[in-house]
């Protein structure tokens, strides 16, 4: 397997790599950094093992792990000023905990119990998507919103805003995407189109979707693109830092192909041993992009025990938690189907819940009262 | 006459409406294809984007539903955006974003995230168009949770609804009857609307309901003169609103008369006649004295325009319906 011609900061032993352009960008990143971004990525994972147990135990409907793509998640998030506005696709478990979301509130989709779980506007981190390539196109308007908020190129790096916009290779072949690019080019919009390039759309190998590789359709809708090494943490976090400071200052969107691997199957329902071989999955364990962060603080002397010890003890905690929380989640209300269905009333929607309230009641016994919520 | 009333025509009547909104609220926008220098192909956004400038009257890519999704993100930053789809046979590359992006954003977020958006489609039949150019496909979105669909008859509901439609924090779809475009009427430019999902009894009458909406209420409004000529005396409903369906209005009316005719230009197959007449039946069933007849297109793709005046629901055929209800 040929490597292609990507941006790389860290090889997949974990040495350090000059870039002309980028090294700079890393520059900055000390040990404390680097070790941030390694426990990111290693909580992350940790997420991923326990909901994709708790699926298995029947306490999740459905999971979609992001194992494999950690780096270009983290990486690519911690480039995020805190007024930027991320639009995820469904996988992007590790973009959402960097940026604050609890992952007990992401499960709540997997659980059945919530179409969103958490309120966009607390981390700028908006709902999942799951009709792949949409929310390319929010992300596109909601960056057309902000220069209008005049809020691009102000030159004050705490008001110039920029949005990220996250996606896979499949993606990339859906309308939806490709008119992204067009209004995001003719609008000069300050956006970042991220797409995690992990080989496969379920089944699907990236043939299926594109003749050429995916970084050169950005160039054809004049979209300034770039091609990262998706497990190199440091890498994504350079190409991500330059792309937003050049969304931020008013020169438009940017592409970034951040070549990777879905290392687990595509969600719980699927099986990978169907249509790829166990080589091939043998061949991006070796790239596994915690294992080169890991080798890299060694190699500097900067994995203590001390902090080794603390990231334990904080992943079992959590894992704990999760596993707590997520089997406390019960089902809503009733009632709640027919909530916001509209954000003002609707005799139609009022109607049926005032008949379905009714209808419900008549098998109660005398003297008993409806007892909504639990057990439903 | 009041010095704030004009003779304008319906297209006059949504231009001078979205120039209000536009004027009271600068999160106002308009977004669509041609919709600036050349004032849209019907001209409904004729001089706009010379006052508002080409920010927030903004020709876009010829591309539905990057309109449509690149809307709902401006919504999310807080703008109002008001889309043109040029003609409502093009509206089907946006139907997958208006239906399950924008009419479940509410509902997905549990009311954090409002998208307050209209989407304009010039709709029906008798302008002698090609295909696609004449199409009624209310039903399609008034079958999806989440959205109002509504569609104004006349140049006054066209000047206030286009407004109410606009202050609304559901998603709107505005069916604007491109066949009655060049209607002229009085309009109170003073007035404010009494809310999207009512009916309004356009003639009051005895003897028979005929439920109408957008370009249909014309022609049920002749049907009830002719009626008249022979002494028959119809009630004339417009509907105004296909999601909401005011029922009430429509039962209302129909325990009056015992009688009900129902009149689009969509097909009558799945549409609203159906349902009002499911309705109709399920609430004033002992009232009637007939069945709910239907009158609307064919389950046929809309015809070339040499045919449209056989397939469309012609005075004729509205009094045929009437008189077939009355004979039972």
């Amino acid at each position: 397997m040929n490597e292609p011609d990507l941006v790389q900061l860290l090889s997949p032993t974990g040495h350090r790599v000059d870039h002309p352009d980028y090294t700079p960008r890393i520059a900055h990143l000390d040990a404390e950094a680097l070790r941030g971004m390694h426990r990111d990525m290693v909580l992350a994972r940790r997420v991923d093992s326990e909901a994709t147990s708790l699926q298995r135990q029947g306490e999740l409907a459905l999971y979609a792990q992001a194992l494999g793509q950690e780096a270009a998640q983290v990486g690519s998030a911690r480039a995020l000023a805190t007024q930027d506005y991320v639009f995820p696709s469904y996988r992007e478990h590790a973009v959402a905990q960097v940026r604050g979301v609890d992952p007990v509130d992401i499960l709540k989709l997997f659980r059945g119990v919530d179409h969103g779980g958490w309120d966009p506007a607390e981390h700028n981190v908006h709902l999942y998507t799951l009709v792949i390539g949409s929310h390319t196109l929010h992300a596109t308007g909601y960056a057309m919103g902000i220069q209008r908020d005049g809020l691009v190129g102000t030159g004050d790096p705490s008001r110039d805003t920029a949005v990220v916009a996250y996606f896979g290779d499949g993606a990339t072949a859906q309308g939806d995407t490709n008119e992204a690019f067009v209004f995001a080019a003719v609008n000069n919009a300050p956006i970042v189109l991220f797409c995690q390039n992990n080989q496969w759309a379920i089944s699907e190998p990236t043939e299926k979707q594109s003749r050429v590789p995916i970084v050169e359709r950005g160039r054809g809708f004049g979209v300034p693109s770039v091609r990262v090494d998706g497990n190199d943490v440091l890498a994504c976090y350079a190409v991500t830092a330059e792309a937003l400071e050049r969304a931020r200052s008013g020169g438009g969107p940017t592409f970034i192909e951040a070549y990777t691997y879905r290392m687990g199957a595509h969600t719980t329902s699927d099986d990978p041993t169907r249509y790829r071989s166990a080589a091939e999955e043998e061949h991006w364990r070796q790239r596994d992009p915690i294992d080169r962060l890991t080798a890299l603080l060694e190699a500097e002397g900067e994995l203590t025990a001390e902090y080794q010890e603390a990231l334990a003890a904080e992943a079992e905690v959590l894992g704990e938690r999760l596993r707590a929380e997520v089997r406390a989640l019960e089902a809503p209300a009733t009632s709640s189907m027919f909530d916001n269905v509209y954000a003002t009333p609707h005799a139609v929607v009022d109607g049926e819940r005032a008949w379905f309230a009714e209808y419900e009641a008549s098998f109660l016994a005398d003297g008993e009262s409806a007892t909504e919520g639990a057990g439903r | 006459m009041s010095p704030t009333t004009e003779r304008i025509t319906l297209a006059k009547a949504i231009n001078l409406g979205m120039r209000r909104a536009l004027e009271q609220d600068p999160k106002v926008m308009l977004m669509g294809e041609d919709i600036g220098k050349l004032g849209g192909v019907f001209r409904v956004t004729d001089g706009l984007q010379k006052d508002f400038g080409p920010d927030r009257v903004v020709d876009t890519p010829l591309a539905e539903s990057g309109i449509v999704g690149t809307a709902i993100g401006l919504a999310l930053r807080g703008y109002r955006p008001v889309c043109e789809i040029q003609f409502d046979g093009f509206i089907f590359p946006a139907f997958d974003q208006i239906t399950t992006q924008l009419a479940k954003m509410h509902y997905r977020s549990r009311g954090r995230l409002q998208l307050p958006v209209v989407i304009r489609v010039p709709f029906g039949g008798g302008i002698g168009a090609v295909e696609h150019h004449s199409e009624s496909p209310e039903v399609l979105f008034a079958h999806t949770a989440g959205l109002r669909v509504v569609s104004p008859a006349t140049p006054g509901d066209a000047f206030t609804m286009i407004q109410e439609a606009i202050a609304s924090p559901d998603p709107v779809l505005f069916f604007e009857p491109k066949g009655r475009y060049w209607d002229k009427a009085e309009v109170d430019l003073d007035a404010v609307g009494g809310g999207l999902d009512k009916a309004r009894v356009a003639r009051r009458g005895n003897d028979l309901t005929l439920v109408a909406h957008g370009p249909t209420v014309t022609t049920a409004l002749k049907a009830a003169e002719a009626a008249a000529a022979d002494g028959t005396s119809i009630e004339v409903i417009d509907l105004r609103s296909i999601s909401p369906l005011d029922t009430a209005t429509v039962a209302e009316s129909v325990r009056r008369t015992g009688r009900c005719v129902v009149v689009h230009e969509a097909p009558v197959l799945y549409g609203t006649g159906g349902e009002v007449a499911a309705r109709i039946t399920e609430e004033c069933f002992f009232h009637l004295e007939a069945p709910v007849l239907r009158v609307g297109g064919f389950h046929a793709p809309y015809p070339v325009a040499r045919l449209e005046h056989e397939y469309l629901p012609s005075l004729d055929r509205v009094l045929d319906a009437v008189d077939r209800t009355l004979a039972v």
